[in-house]
């Protein structure tokens, strides 16, 4: 089973997976849970881990993919040291999300929904956070960053990374 | 323990903090309040009274659904007023502890106003002109009562229902809530006690409770609040469900994007159990019923019941035909029981108080209260709880005090992706069930986004689209490529690409997906793109006919034009900020937008100093004079 898209890995040590592989958890309905454990350890699902779990489970690791996959929480691949994440709930996007979330691609140079190469910064959308009187709002880590403009962005970048960020700044001086 | 017992215990407990001799800080510590601050203001509270000649407490409680105003604080000062503050920064802690809570000084600077009510009575700020039209029965207690302390719940009169239930027949339980009229707060207003009735007849050994706390609307986070505030009373809700349709296992399923209220919920059921109201043998009738915390994992179908079993079960969220409804064969085959977390919020006191004290609030084919989450370009955003049948207007003008600035209002959409859009002249449509359904939009989650003539609306109809064609689960081809096209037909109506006739055809095929999706999200999916059809046509017309965006946003049909009689030649601000390099200066130093370079970024207009507000935008974008369109060949040699 290749599970195209998903990152090897082996982060995780086995006794943390045994502890989140535990006997009354054997049973598929605690499938949600356990990758959602994982996930939380790892930072990630990687295929180690998922064909583990399918041995676990004792399900076709093409189920647990298809479970993985088709929810939005589970990612394949490790976030970023500072990961950011912009708020495109309704609020937000009235406010001019839309233009936060494509200056922070422009600033951090990243793609929307990916991790740097660097793996410094990654850069999400996400749906509603429930700050909607603050909007628009964005997250990097647990600090979340309310009203934020276009220009905004610049200046929180370089609080959080003094040395890599602004790199438009140093190319347009 | 007998619940007597209980009650007197908690009641002492509570009457110290609250009306004791000791001083009591409360800090709203909700989500909405850390994203303001309010954890620094905490350990500020806590720092500064250590050491002082005070007996002082502090707690965290929940919130008081004033977003604007957070982070709120509130001081109870025995013999003294309540008085509420707002906007506290760490920075006036020192002057709020050294003034109120030592000395006489009520720093009223810095105060929202008074604090009334309390110990079960609902808490108001008298001296704010929104809670005269508000009716607090959900939030009577949230953002006083500590959600961290269970002995609060039960002192203001938590718990007495189930204790009530427990001696009474299903069958009258169900008669009190018929007579009520509840009709459940999830979003299709079905009659609560029907569902139960259902239920409770259903053949089955084994029967399951779920609450849906899957809140996925965009813009609604009032299941969010009520959870982080006062969670005991959805537990009290959902074992009273469970006596009464005759189940001992409970699921919340509940957004993973919410970790605060998982936290809170989990802290609430460990106090409950440890009273013995939840677990085996409850307050010793014989009655066992375990509640268990299941994290959703982000997929907003996840909030259609048949769907959410299928999460519970460990597999693809995908919702399934009905009939049979889960009351007769639901989780695991089983007969299950599905309610909305607001709803089994309501349950406790409906018994309390009796099904006439319910009906006494609302309209009489859609009783008690509504709750909504307020939000986008208002001046008082927040949460707010109102009398079913209350217009529009009132919640927008009296509660949410009018529209930001001196902006004109446009739309206020009501019921998230689900709902519809609704124009002025609908203002006084009563916000009822059925009221809404007939303008074209839904209760739904509660969500209320004003718009006003900055936004676009069929950029937020493309918006909506965009949310429910990237949550459709894939099921029924109507939803899954019906979406997909919508969405495709408004790409090209918002960058000017389409025609007339596909105003049409967005028409048909938004009538298809109505018709030719099985659950909710798919059928409800096109009511956006509907009602701005309706009520909006001139403006998709415009961005057709004349490729004009009338508010100014689709970026395609809008461009930055730098005035040059208000420019000034010394100010670099805008070149400054311009991430791509566009702006440069022309032969008077007065600066030009270069639109082939332009990304619509904003940045320049946001950066123009307000004496100067010389950035504009433009659309169609041929209102650029030709002459300061692009840089001349000239100019940028001699760069």
């Amino acid at each position: 089973m290749t599970l195209r898209g998903a990152q090897p890995g082996g982060n995780l040590p086995g006794e943390t997976l045994s502890r989140i592989l535990i006997e009354e958890r054997r049973h598929t309905r605690h499938l949600v849970d356990i990758l959602q454990d994982i996930q939380a350890a790892e930072g990630y699902l990687s295929r180690d881990a998922l064909l583990k779990v399918s041995e676990f489970l004792d399900v076709p690791a093409s189920a647990v993919w298809g479970v993985a996959t088709f929810y939005n929480q589970f990612r394949f691949s490790p976030l970023g040291r500072h990961p950011v994440r912009v708020c495109m709930g309704t609020a937000c996007h009235l406010a001019g999300g839309r233009l936060v979330l494509e200056a922070m691609s422009r600033e951090l140079e990243i793609e929307i929904d990916s991790t740097g190469e660097d793996e410094e910064f990654s850069l999400e959308r996400v749906a509603c956070i429930g700050c909607c009187a603050l909007a628009p709002v964005l997250t990097v880590g647990a600090d979340v960053y309310p009203r934020m403009t276009p220009p905004k962005v610049e200046e929180i970048l370089v609080t959080i990374k003094p040395a890599g960020a602004s790199k438009n700044k140093e190319k347009r001086k | 323990m007998t619940f007597d017992e209980i009650y007197r215990r908690a009641r002492t407990q509570w009457e110290s903090q609250y009306t004791g001799e000791i001083p009591h800080v409360l800090i709203g510590t909700a989500t909405c309040g850390r994203a303001a601050g309010s954890m620094a203001v905490l350990e500020a509270f806590k720092h500064e009274i250590e050491g002082k000649n005070t007996r002082a407490q502090v707690s965290e409680v929940g919130c008081m659904g004033l977003c604007s105003y957070e982070p709120l604080v509130i001081i109870i000062k025995p013999g003294d007023f309540s008085v509420c503050y707002h906007h506290v920064t760490p920075q006036v802690v020192p002057q709020l502890v050294q003034g109120y809570l030592l000395g006489d000084d009520a720093c009223l600077e810095l105060a929202l106003g008074t604090v009334a009510g309390g110990g079960g009575e609902a808490v108001y700020i008298p001296e704010l002109e929104r809670f005269n039209q508000e009716t607090r029965l959900l939030l009577s207690q949230c953002g006083y009562n500590s959600p961290l302390q269970i002995d609060h719940y039960i002192a203001c009169g938590g718990y007495r229902s189930l204790s009530k239930v427990l001696k009474m027949k299903p069958a009258d339980i169900v008669r009190i809530i018929e007579r009520s009229g509840l009709r459940g707060r999830g979003g299709a207003g079905y009659p609560t006690a029907a569902k139960w009735q259902f239920c409770s007849k259903a053949k089955g050994k084994q029967k399951y409770i779920i609450c849906n706390a899957d809140e996925g609307d965009p813009g609604a986070f009032m299941d969010r609040v009520l959870l982080e505030s006062n969670p005991q009373a959805v537990l009290e809700g959902m074992a009273i469900a469970a006596y009464t349709v005759g189940a001992h296992e409970g699921f919340i399923y509940i957004r993973e994007e919410y970790p605060l209220a998982i936290e809170r919920l989990r802290l609430a059921l460990v106090q409950a159990e440890a009273k013995g109201l939840l677990g085996e043998n409850i307050l010793d009738s014989g009655f066992d019923f375990s509640i268990e915390i299941v994290r959703g994992a982000g997929a907003f179908v996840s909030g259609e019941e048949t769907a959410m079993m299928a999460a519970l079960e460990g597999r693809r969220s995908w919702p399934e035909y009905r009939p049979p409804y889960p009351v007769e064969s639901g989780l695991h085959g089983s007969p299950t029981l599905v309610n909305n977390v607001k709803t089994l919020a309501y349950i406790p006191q409906i018994i309390e108080q009796g099904d006439r004290w319910f009906r006494e609030t609302g309209t009489k084919q859609s009783p008690g209260t509504a709750l909504f989450a307020l939000a986008g370009k208002l001046n008082n955003t927040g949460l707010v709880e109102v009398p079913m049948g209350t217009t529009l207007e009132t919640l927008i003008y009296g509660i949410g005090g009018g529209i930001r600035g001196d902006k004109k209002f446009k739309g206020v959409q009501i019921g998230g992706p689900s709902g519809g859009c609704l124009p002025e002249s609908l203002l006084n449509t009563p916000v009822d069930f059925d009221s809404l359904k007939e303008a074209g939009a839904i209760i739904g989650s509660g969500g209320v986004i004003v718009m006003d003539e900055d936004n676009c609306l069929v950029d937020t109809a493309k918006f909506f689209i965009d949310f429910s064609q990237r949550e459709s689960c894939g099921k029924c081809t109507h939803c899954r490529i019906g979406t997909w096209q919508m969405l495709d037909i408004l790409e090209n109506i918002t960058t000017g690409k389409a025609s007339v006739a596909d105003l049409d055809l967005l028409k048909d095929l938004a009538e298809d997906v109505k018709s030719g999706s099985l659950c909710s999200l798919g059928k409800m999916a096109p009511n956006p793109v509907l009602t701005t059809l309706r009520y909006y046509k001139d403006e998709y017309q415009a961005h057709v006919l004349e490729k004009r965006c009338p508010a100014r946003v689709c970026k395609e049909l809008t461009a930055y034009y730098i005035l040059p009689e208000k420019c000034e030649r010394g100010c670099d601000h805008c070149v400054l900020a311009c991430p791509v390099e566009a702006i440069f200066s022309d032969d008077k130093g007065l600066k030009v937008v270069d639109q082939a370079k332009c990304t619509r970024c904003g940045s320049c207009e946001l950066v123009c100093p307000v004496e100067y507000n010389a950035v504009v935008r433009l659309s169609p974008v041929n209102l650029v004079p030709p002459d300061r369109r692009t840089r001349p060949e000239t100019t940028s040699k001699e760069l």
